[in-house]
């Protein structure tokens, strides 16, 4: 169940991510033509600002949108309401953003 | 039972967006823990990145992909129908379904005067 606060976010996190995800399927589609290496992924994005406030927004973004998403199919297909349907939410918000970030800090950070 | 309304094809398209969305939020811890070893224990990223050269993980890959794109473009889908003005014909309905309900609520009102 959503309130027009969370459908918003919803719609606005898809507006956020809809050019990263395009940038991101363009980057993997790049970086795979010579097969992955990690010396390779870590030499384009490792002390690259702009890669990680990319991979950083992405991880927000994601987070909240996945938050609400499967919020939503766990309202509809079992009896979590209430209370139990916000700590849901915030759980799977927090249980993505804080490895995410991590991730983002690993990759990134030089 | 296949019920009829799941025989349309936006019955389809609502289900391969809600799976889509799904299977995405479980890759994504993985995903996440992968990466995350580039910093915590840098052989075992290694290790776990040269997988990518198993014909299996390609197309694991390919999947993850067209979850991500299909994904990407059933939202792109929903934001222009939420978000993007009417077209004329689309207008000219809403307009006949207010003026026709207008007539029936005008005839039930002129009746009951």
């Amino acid at each position: 169940m959503l309130d027009v606060r969370l459908y918003l976010l919803q719609r606005l996190s898809a507006m956020v991510m809809a050019p990263l995800v395009l940038g991101h399927i363009a980057m993997m589609i790049y970086a795979v033509q010579d097969g992955l290496s990690a010396t390779e992924i870590l030499s384009r994005t490792q002390g690259s600002w702009l890669w990680a406030l990319f991979y950083g927004t992405f991880v927000l973004a994601v987070s909240v949108h996945a938050a609400i998403g499967l919020r939503v199919i766990v309202f509809e297909t079992s009896g979590l309401r209430n209370r139990a349907l916000t700590v849901f939410t915030w759980a799977v918000f927090a249980g993505l953003l804080y490895p995410g970030i991590q991730a983002v800090y690993a990759v990134t950070a030089s | 039972m296949i019920r009829p309304h799941r025989s349309h094809p936006l019955w389809y398209a609502f289900l391969l967006h809600r799976l889509s969305g799904l299977a995405l939020a479980i890759f994504l811890p993985f995903h996440f823990y992968v990466l995350a070893l580039a910093l915590t224990e840098p052989d075992r990223f290694g290790e776990l990145i040269e997988w990518v050269e198993y014909p299996m993980v390609k197309f694991a890959e390919f999947g993850l992909v067209f979850l991500l794109a299909v994904h990407f473009f059933g939202g792109l889908r929903l934001i222009a129908l939420e978000f993007l003005p009417w077209s004329p014909l689309q207008k000219t309905y809403a307009a006949i379904a207010a003026s026709a309900a207008f007539l029936i609520a005008s005839t039930f009102f002129l009746s009951a005067i």
